[in-house]
């Protein structure tokens, strides 16, 4: 029987298994929308601007493992999408996005809401796909999902103009969808891999490095058998968070421009640097010309262009972490050797001397102001850890990082590489659907949650029981640390004057608000809205103004030369 | 270092614009960049030279094969190659010079093509010092206009950049083939 493109849309979603579609209608995509109503399979999730949807997809995607999947309509649908396609992008993250394209016959006249969404969107996707003739469509989406799943995951487009959703033709769902041009490698290569296995055997202090690409390959619990059985230090990027688990005592915590000072003076001083699934991001190595001079480093990556783009690595092993840390494994049991015991524990010694810098030490006692840093702690200790805690961009973001200690993967959820604010919410809505029965925290900040804060409406509409976690003192907190250390207090346009009254906004929304001013306070307000199971609760906390994220490197400095705060240098 | 890259594509709108897109995103030089159809309909071979270091050569031939329309790719600066560009050229011949220009294109192994009472047109390949060589004899006011196209190459010997899949006489038993 012969389907129009729409309803073969619609089933092809189906058929891959789609859960939730994140969305907004408009005219290139009625038909399709005319098609989703008449079915129940896939569930439609309105948002209110297209960021959202592909936020809230990558929420999804993140915290599943599944592709999150998106439509949105021609033009300034597409637009609006593509802050959400590139942070998707920059952090690795599975979406299919699919955009509304004008009637072929129009396409190149300037048409009414036509925009090149394919040129567009080609610097910012793993790869991109037009739909010219109804017949290719099926097979263009089970692409699309093989492309944005496979190797090392990524945001794919496929535009499709509206004339192609209303041309008939029979529907088969492809099996193969591979592509002559597209083989991601899996397995690593056994030499190397034993190579790898030789140099960590012979390592004295040895330091594990491990990024979101761990978790991206579902390969958390190779990375914890590997280390433990290395008994070496391990420290997580700020996209690893949560592969090794964070209150493992052979963790270090993370590592980077606002890691702690034992995983970046580990770093400095290693002698075997293993990393895996992480890209060398200027974040995290600061000065490349004092990046871990004593160290012999290896490298484990599923994208080969990854492998010497920022650092030059002694063995370079291309594969799936998971598959490659297995093989890591075996190779040094099978050595019959452990690493040298006592140059172990002289390692060790040095790296608990600096944990006994405490370098995440803030006024914990202060009961005039809310300490950020002391509403995060409380907001761990009474989750349990086992919150899912999605973040915006800046200080509440790093000190999330810092305080919230995260023990498995896919609990914490952030925008990384692109750093875009306005991530957190729409973000939250994607981790709550897929996990109704779990505690979402959106931590934020009174900048970052006015980007995206229209999508309250959507969380009201299904009912999601997010906690906003707003953490409101009254500046772009991270621009202001900023001009703090290198504008000399130049205060340009950091300053929010005019806020909203968030209690009474998310109430206007139809959720629960609360403000919170007092430290003693910041309990009860946290017990109180983790009590409430079926509303959302924005919680207002008004917070200390000057407050600034330490330990720090500054841009362009090494690992060793951190600053701890500011009236205790140590560089 | 220069480098002559050889690039299968898929024969996709937008792929070119790939290519293109990547070098400028990067920051990566393009020296130049030729395209073409294959005996295959589905694919179109790419020659791009480019020069760069080591490291980022390598990250350029990374990064060319991450992009899903390639299909294959191969430096041939690595190994012995063929190199070859065309030229077009038109220039004043008039009177006494219509002999000299005549006489330096033999030289190069040239061929007029075109003829008129004030101008020759003239075509010659070569790789690229050649053409280069061949310009520099020419007195730049009697250039009128130059068309190079870039350059194109292919490996020396039984090497070759096609598909891993594709089967010719050189890898099959079959002595008829």
């Amino acid at each position: 029987m012969e389907l129009t493109g729409a309803e073969i849309f619609v089933r092809c979603l189906r058929d891959e298994g789609v859960e939730y579609l994140f969305g907004y209608p408009g005219g290139a995509v009625l038909h399709i929308y005319d098609a989703l109503y008449k079915q129940e399979e896939v569930k439609h999730i309105l948002v209110r601007h297209e960021q959202g949807a592909t936020h809230a997809a990558d929420g999804y995607a993140r915290s599943t493992g599944k592709p999150g999947v998106v439509l949105v309509t021609s033009g300034p649908g597409a637009t609006n999408a593509v802050t959400g396609i590139a942070t998707a992008y920059m952090d690795s993250v599975p979406l299919v996005v699919f955009t509304g394209q004008v009637m072929t016959h129009l396409i190149g006249d300037d048409a009414f809401q036509e925009v090149d969404a394919i040129g567009i969107t080609r610097p910012c996707v793993k790869h991109n796909f037009m739909v010219k003739d109804v017949r290719d469509l099926a097979m263009i989406m089970r692409k699309a999902f093989h492309v944005a799943t496979t190797g090392r995951p990524g945001p794919v487009v496929v535009d499709i103009p509206k004339d192609i959703t209303a041309h008939k033709t029979d529907y088969v769902f492809p099996q193969d969808p591979s592509l002559r041009s597209y083989r991601p490698v899996t397995d690593g290569d056994p030499a190397v891999i034993r190579k790898a296995a030789e140099l960590l055997l012979t390592a004295k202090r040895p330091m594990i490095y491990a990024g979101g690409g761990v978790i991206l390959g579902n390969a958390s619990s190779e990375l914890t058998e590997l280390v433990r059985w290395l008994g070496a230090p391990c420290t997580n990027t700020l996209m690893g968070l949560g592969a090794f688990a964070a209150t493992d005592p052979l963790f270090v915590g993370m590592l980077g421009m606002h890691g702690t000072y034992e995983a970046n003076m580990a770093m400095h001083e290693c002698d075997v640097l293993l990393a895996v699934g992480a890209r060398f991001d200027d974040r995290v190595t600061g000065d490349l010309d004092k990046f871990c001079p004593n160290a012999r480093i290896i490298h484990i990556d599923i994208d080969p262009a990854s492998i010497q783009k920022n650092v030059a690595v002694e063995i370079a092993v291309i594969g799936d972490a998971r598959l490659v840390m297995r093989e890591l494994l075996a190779a040094l049991t099978a050595s019959g050797r452990r690493l040298d015991a006592p140059a172990l524990k002289a390692w060790w010694h040095r790296i608990d001397e600096w944990r006994g810098r405490h370098c995440l030490e803030y006024d914990r006692a202060n009961t005039e102001v809310i300490k950020p840093q002391f509403v995060l702690e409380t907001l761990y200790r009474l989750t349990k850890g086992d919150a899912f805690v999605t973040s915006d961009v800046g200080q509440h973001q790093m000190w999330a990082a810092q305080f919230y200690k995260f023990d498995r993967p896919r609990r914490w959820i952030n925008s990384g590489g692109l750093g875009t604010m306005g991530f957190g919410l729409p973000a939250a809505i994607g981790v709550q659907l897929a996990h109704p029965q779990d505690t979402v925290a959106c931590v934020t900040g009174e900048a970052s949650i006015q980007m995206c804060i229209q999508e309250l409406s959507t969380c009201k509409q299904y009912d999601l029981p997010i906690k906003i976690i707003n953490l409101n003192n009254r500046y772009m907190g991270m621009v202001r640390q900023w001009q703090e250390f290198f504008y000399q207090s130049r205060y340009s346009h950091s300053y929010l004057e005019a806020l909203p009254d968030f209690v009474k906004l998310a109430e206007s929304y139809g959720h629960a608000g609360l403000r919170v001013d007092k430290p003693h306070d910041v309990e009860a307000a946290l017990k109180e809205a983790l009590g409430q199971r079926d509303r959302l609760v924005f919680l207002d906390f008004i917070t200390d103004q000057t407050e600034n994220v330490y330990p720090m490197i500054a841009a362009g400095a090494g690992h060793h030369e951190m600053h701890l705060a500011t009236d205790r240098e140590l560089a | 270092m220069r480098h002559i890259i050889s690039i299968l594509l898929e024969n996709e709108a937008g792929a070119l614009s790939r290519v293109a897109g990547l070098f400028s995103a990067r920051g990566y030089n393009i020296a130049s960049l030729t395209v073409a159809p294959t005996e295959d309909p589905s694919l179109s071979r790419m020659t791009l030279v480019t020069s760069g270091s080591e490291d980022v050569v390598d990250q350029i031939r990374k990064q060319l094969n991450k992009l899903v329309d390639v299909v294959k790719l191969v430096d041939l600066t690595e190994n012995k190659r063929i190199e070859r560009e065309m030229l077009l050229i038109k220039v004043c011949a008039e009177g006494g010079e219509r002999d000299e220009i005549k006489r330096l294109s033999d030289i190069f192994r040239g061929r007029i093509i075109d003829v008129t009472e004030r101008a020759y047109t003239i075509e010659l390949t070569g790789d690229g010092s050649k053409l280069d060589a061949f310009i520099s004899v020419i007195h730049p006011r009697r250039i009128l206009e130059v068309v190079r196209s870039g350059v194109i190459g292919i490996a020396r010997g039984n090497a070759s950049c096609v598909p891993d899949d594709r089967s010719s006489c050189l890898n099959s038993n079959d002595p008829a083939a």
